[in-house]
């Protein structure tokens, strides 16, 4: 197996609280592991700093074999261009808990904008592969509605699928569920369910107990910006070894 | 699709059920909505205004100091067309310029950068401190101030070119000077608003996927920002058109000081303004038709709030008969903008 994901010893600050403590998670090819935790305890912060959305104050990020965001100096550790980080991005899928689609763009649109920007690919080659993906999250005839036409889990599909137009090396979800309505949970999970099943890298911060234990190959519990525990999603949503593990669980259930 | 429009009156007369399982709201048409809305008050001040709407009308079309003829006579005249151009031409001008140097402005300040976002600041203090007038003035009177414009490098570095002042700054280059500068100033506080609006979210979606910041600007930002920038902006231009003629104190012969010559030699001074109103106005109605359409385009995918309280009226009509042509009503059910 391959690692695709090394952060090592990440630590975030926003002003003067620290709320990454130095984290270590390692995230081999083709495993899917599930965030799980308190709200507040730093979920969002650590996938955002996989991309470097958000800036590590301490730690590396390796995605891929590459460092992201930062070069390595005879001096140490140096931001680098931005259009260097932009190109690392194009490897790292993220799919937001609010969507954030592009309200002026139709769903194809939305899908097919990066690969050519980034990606300098061909209109054609774009739109040919947005209308496939378009067409795998179940949105073939919506081609061409707008965001602001579409339920929240149609939205959610269609962020997914403009992830996947980048045909990203790792995906990254957080809370993809949590702005949906209870019946527009499902649709979305599937999705995903489907993309864990054809051996996509994934880290999904969620709140879905039952999903996490059918989709994760494992689960890292995380409180007050520390990996608390972390193991097979059996283990550690069945027979937790930590209290603070235990404790979140019974309130979530 | 054409709905099938029940007499509502009638409907209710007939049905024994007041409940019935294929019961169809009808909306009302457009006239009687408009006219159920009014109460006896609303009648009585519609009269009244009626009434003084016709009066001045007469009172307008039959006072012969307007001289009517006069007006007719010089709507169409060379001199005034000449100036209508040269209007149209400042305008277009200083609203290009004011616009490109407005954005770019409006770029610098929320840069994030610190020296960027003070020039910007200080520039807009500058120009929206000083009045347009004086700043017309300065231009024109640059020459008295640098006898020569140069580029060069300084500090005993080479000079690249060199011209009189006097050659370059014309009445008309002063013109677009002032109104440019003054424009962007505004301008940059009014893509700048558009800017403040996207959600930020927005930007980090463009980052993720690994766009550059200059393709978010372009592709995500601006075009989103349009959909707030076009009102206000539409403001600037229209109030441009109008201080175009402030330019008249540099002689330059735009149509507000093409009548004034005309009427400083015939003494038809009311005529010659009415002439130069109607024309203002023709432009602006015509800025506001391109507005509209403008607006439309840049408001793909936005739904905008609807303030009347009549918008129940309007939504019940839109399910049973679908949207009117090119008025969508989006969204309906969607799950994430809680
Ligand atoms: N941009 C920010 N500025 C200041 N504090 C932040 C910011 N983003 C997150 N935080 C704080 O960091 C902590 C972790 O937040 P977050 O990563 O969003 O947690 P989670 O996703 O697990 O709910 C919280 O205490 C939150 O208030
Ligand atoms: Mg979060």
């Amino acid at each position: 197996m391959t690692e695709m994901v090394i952060a090592k010893k990440i630590r975030k600050r926003f002003g003067d609280t620290e709320v990454l403590h130095g984290l270590d998670l390692t995230v081999q090819a083709g495993e899917v592991v599930c965030l799980i935790g308190p709200s507040g305890s730093g979920k969002s912060t650590l996938l955002r700093c996989i991309n470097h959305l958000e800036r590590p104050n301490g730690g590396t990020v390796t995605v891929n074999g590459e460092l992201v965001g930062v070069v390595r100096k005879k001096s140490g550790l140096t931001p680098m261009r931005p259009a260097q980080l932009s190109k690392q991005r194009t490897d790292i899928g993220m799919v937001f808990q609010s969507f954030n689609l592009f309200a002026h763009k139709t769903a194809l649109e939305n899908v097919a904008l990066a690969p050519r920007l980034a990606r300098r690919e061909s209109r054609e080659e774009a739109v040919r592969r947005a209308e496939k993906l378009l067409a795998q999250v179940g949105l073939a005839a919506f081609h061409n509605s707008y965001p602001a036409e579409m339920s929240g889990g149609q939205q959610q599909r269609v962020a997914i699928a403009r992830a996947l137009a980048m045909l990203p090396k790792v995906m990254l979800f957080d809370e993809p569920t949590s702005a949906l309505d209870p019946e527009l949970v499902g649709e979305v999970l599937d999705v995903i369910r489907t993309l864990a099943r054809h051996g996509m890298t994934m880290i999904i911060a969620t709140h879905e107990l039952s999903f996490a234990r059918d989709v994760a190959d494992r689960v890292v519990f995380m409180d007050a910006g520390q990996i608390v525990e972390s193991g097979p999603a059996r283990e550690v949503l069945a027979q937790p070894r930590e209290e603070r593990t235990r404790a979140f669980l019974s309130r979530i259930l | 699709m054409q709905p099938k429009l029940t007499n509502p009156e009638a409907d209710r007369s007939e049905r024994v059920s007041p409940v019935d399982d294929d019961d169809v709201i009808t909306p009302p048409g457009r006239v009687r909505r408009l006219l159920r809305a009014q109460t006896p008050a609303h009648w009585a001040v519609s009269a009244v205004l009626v009434l003084i709407g016709i009066q001045m009308a007469i009172s307008v079309a039959r006072n012969s100091n307007f001289q009517w003829d006069v007006v007719g006579d010089y709507m169409f005249s060379r001199p005034i067309l000449t100036g209508l151009a040269r209007t149209l031409e400042l305008t277009a001008i200083s609203a290009v310029v004011g616009y490109a140097l407005g954005a770019l402005l409006a770029v610098m300040n929320l840069s994030g950068a610190y020296l960027p976002a003070a020039v910007s600041r200080a520039f807009v203090w500058f120009f929206r401190g000083t009045p347009l007038l004086v700043q017309l003035l300065f231009w024109f009177n640059l020459g008295a101030l640098y006898r020569s414009i140069s580029v060069g490098v300084p500090f005993g570095g080479p000079t690249f070119f060199s011209v009189d002042s006097n050659s370059v700054i014309t009445p008309f280059t002063a013109a677009i000077l002032g109104l440019g500068l003054n424009a962007g100033a505004y301008f940059s506080e009014v893509v700048r608003a558009g800017i403040l609006s996207i959600h930020h979210g927005q930007v980090e979606a463009a980052s993720a996927l690994g766009l550059s910041r200059t393709q978010t600007l372009r592709t995500v930002i601006m075009p989103q920002a349009m959909r707030v920038i076009i009102p206000p902006g539409f403001n600037e231009i229209i109030g441009m058109l109008k201080y175009s003629s402030m330019v008249s104190v540099l002689a330059v012969p735009e149509l507000l000081y093409t009548a004034e010559l005309i009427y400083a030699r015939t003494f038809q001074t009311i005529p010659m303004l009415i002439v130069a109103s109607i024309w203002y106005l023709i432009l602006t109605t015509i800025l506001s038709i391109v507005q509209h359409y403008i607006e439309k385009h840049f408001g793909k995918g936005f739904r905008n709030p609807k303030v009347s309280d009549r918008a129940g009226d309007r939504a019940t009509a839109y399910q049973l008969e679908g949207p009117p042509e090119g008025e969508r009503m989006l969204g309906g059910e969607s799950g994430g903008n809680r």
